[in-house]
């Protein structure tokens, strides 16, 4: 039985139940009740099951669009891809409404993004100075706004004698601004920039345009990177606006396009441009696969956008909404 | 994700309140009169005024356009020059045998949306908060955030395309496991349960973020001392880091359930197919179906329907901000 083991392997086999080691003979530290270890590893292992069911669906999507379609419609490809090919998103890129549709989507994201933004900062810079006669009753008059609204109808009258309807700024002007967003503003610009630099720049002469532009933006570059991504996003999202302005399909965004292709099912491989039988043939068999390929398509700007900017959410908008 | 630096953020309340005036007071200048104050910050109202103009059009035109509910509306007149007729939509509608189901429907989704969804991103934030691997942390939020950022038309296709009863892998795993798999996308009664967990997978991760700000703001000490007391870390968490959360919580709770009539429409209306409507059909989708989507849109009837569901959200709005007033001092408004 005189076996010698290893000191070190004994200490890490059974720290505990070490029999010569008295308590007294290490440093004493706090230890944390055995209960708390269990509680984070409980907490570690029902965090990473939450992640497995945002991930998987992804992965899902991800394989199945590059598999052959028939592992994936008879569900034998379930985590990696089986026979490997392109062809699904070879074919997104012939069938025209899609690309037309990811280009209109880049269009109206690229301008509501940058109208919402302009109108947001400016507007809630305006709000944030306390020395703006009005100021309360201009608040009031966008926090309503956040309770009431017209409705579906009147909007769509007013979009309608505007002589808005089947444009692009009826995608673009009727949602570019979100009053949350501008409330979220105007209370980061209250806490971050101080009253003081306000009072030097008054001073020395500077306008208020002119502090604004030289002072305040340059300190504003969270709260503009997250209004950025979110009207961005918020757009590239959106489909019912489209649905309900448009009838022309060459304005349609892709949301739009792919809510038809997905869930109306109306793909038709005869839209393609040169379209010979066989391709067409081909691309029937495809259908599935593309809409597996549609998906990522439609996904990944946003997705793309957002990690960059997730270090400003915490600091750009999570002040504004608490002390807002 | 810089916590940290979030922490520091927080802590600005210190700094002293700003004084009302805008010019340093010269000698000799003592007041500054209101016509001189306009005078001199029409710089301001420069950048504040294309917000206004759109919130006027976009907003409050709309809303002045309300009105279209008690007229007959005729594309002559318009907005505002139809023939008045009073409350006639409304009673058609709560009349209608339309009328029950819809309310049934739409109150029913979201307050199931919003027990569901309510406790997840706390437990969610707490956990996250709690974990002693903060880099594992990190990287939880930023898969848990990723969903918010896609689209509902993105959610309801890879809804389908999962739980298509004949190529869809949940289906194939029931099978699998000799479950007979139920048809998620037609049947009335899955159709609740699929629209609110979809509802909670896309957006629990981002909900928990307003959460985990004000967890940030508790102070160590209660932590240190509660430890030194020997408290365990769930005690901690449910006698000081629930406390912490709970007066947000009631606000956003109140908040939500004042939209709770308009249910994330836009979602519903993907998920809607001719076998589901006796549960899928609410009010805002059906507002969508009389007013726009028919060949003979009823542009009144519909924003009667319309206006008749803002205003049960806003008693429901004051009716729960009386009650969470009451039972746990806290309130909106």
């Amino acid at each position: 039985m005189a076996v010698i083991e290893s000191p070190s392997h004994h200490e890490e086999a059974t720290p505990s139940r070490r029999p010569g080691a008295s308590p007294a003979s290490r440093p004493r530290r706090i230890k944390e009740p055995a209960s708390d270890r269990v509680l984070n590893v409980v907490m570690i292992v029902v965090l990473i099951i939450f992640c497995t069911t945002i991930i998987y669906p992804f992965v899902y999507i991800v394989s199945a669009s590059l598999s052959d379609p028939r592992a994936v419609s008879s569900g034998e490809m379930w985590l990696w891809p089986i026979g490997v090919s392109l062809d699904a998103y070879e074919a997104i890129f012939d069938y025209p409404a899609i690309p037309r549709g990811f280009l209109n989507s880049l269009f109206y994201s690229a301008a509501a993004m940058t109208i919402g933004t302009a109108v947001t900062i400016t507007g809630g810079y305006a709000l944030s100075r306390s020395d703006l006669v009005g100021r309360n009753a201009l608040t009031i008059l966008f926090v309503l706004t956040m309770m009431f609204s017209g409705g579906m109808i009147p909007t769509y009258l007013v979009v309608q004698q505007l002589g808005l309807l089947n444009t692009v700024w009826s995608i673009i002007l009727p949602t570019c601004v979100s009053v949350w967003q501008l409330i979220v503003t105007r209370t980061f610009f209250q806490t971050t920039i101080p009253h003081e630099l306000l009072e030097c720049s008054l001073i020395d002469g500077a306008s208020d345009l002119r502090f604004f532009g030289q002072i305040v933006l340059p300190l504003s570059k969270p709260i503009i990177a997250v209004n950025l991504l979110l009207y961005g996003v918020a757009t590239w999202n959106s489909y019912f606006n489209a649905l309900i302005y448009l009838t022309d399909e060459s304005l349609y965004p892709l949301q739009l396009v792919m809510r038809n292709i997905l869930l109306e099912n109306s793909f038709d491989p005869s839209e393609m441009t040169n379209a010979d039988p066989a391709r067409i043939a081909a691309m029937q068999k495809l259908a599935d696969q593309l809409k597996y390929a549609l998906i990522i398509i439609a996904s990944v700007p946003p997705l793309i956008a957002y990690p960059f900017v997730q270090k400003h959410f915490v600091k750009g908008m999570m002040i504004g909404s608490l002390k807002g | 994700m810089s916590t940290d630096n979030f922490v520091d953020q927080l802590r600005v309340e210190d700094v002293p309140k700003r004084t009302r005036k805008r010019k340093v007071v010269l000698p000799g200048q003592r007041k500054i009169s209101l016509r001189h104050r306009l005078r001199t910050s029409w710089q301001l109202y420069l950048l504040v005024l294309p917000a206004v103009i759109w919130v006027l059009i976009f907003m409050y035109w709309p809303m002045y356009g309300i009105q279209i509910a008690f007229r007959d509306f005729t594309p002559v007149g318009g907005l505002t020059g139809s023939e008045w007729v009073g409350m006639k939509h409304i009673s058609r509608f709560v009349e209608s045998y339309n009328f029950w189901p819809l309310l049934r429907n739409t109150l029913v989704l979201a307050f199931y949306e919003l027990i569901a969804g309510f406790p997840i991103p706390i437990v969610l934030a707490l956990a996250l908060n709690a974990v002693r691997q903060k880099y594992f942390s990190r990287v939880v939020q930023l898969i848990t955030y990723a969903p918010n950022f896609i689209s509902v038309v993105v959610v309801v296709g890879i809804l389908v395309m999962l739980l298509d009863p004949s190529t869809g892998i949940l289906p194939h795993a029931l099978n699998l496991l000799e479950i007979t798999p139920p048809a998620f996308l037609t049947d009335p009664g899955w159709f609740r349960h699929t629209y609110v967990w979809s509802g909670i997978w896309q957006t629990a991760g981002f909900s928990a973020i307003i959460y985990l700000a004000a967890l940030t703001a508790v102070p160590p000490e209660l932590h240190e001392a509660a430890k030194v007391d020997g408290a365990s870390q769930l005690r901690r968490m449910w006698h000081i880091e629930v406390p912490a959360i709970l007066p947000i919580a009631i606000v956003l709770m109140i908040l939500s359930v004042g939209t709770i009539m308009s249910v994330g429409f836009e979602k519903v209306l993907l998920m809607q197919n001719p076998l589901n409507l006796t549960t899928s059909q609410v009010i805002d989708t059906y507002v969508y179906e009389v007013g726009l989507k028919s060949p003979i849109p009823q542009y009144s009837y519909a924003t009667a329907i319309g206006l008749f569901r803002s205003v049960v959200g806003l008693i429901l709005l004051v009716a729960v901000n009386s009650l969470a007033k009451r039972v746990a001092k806290a309130g909106l408004f």
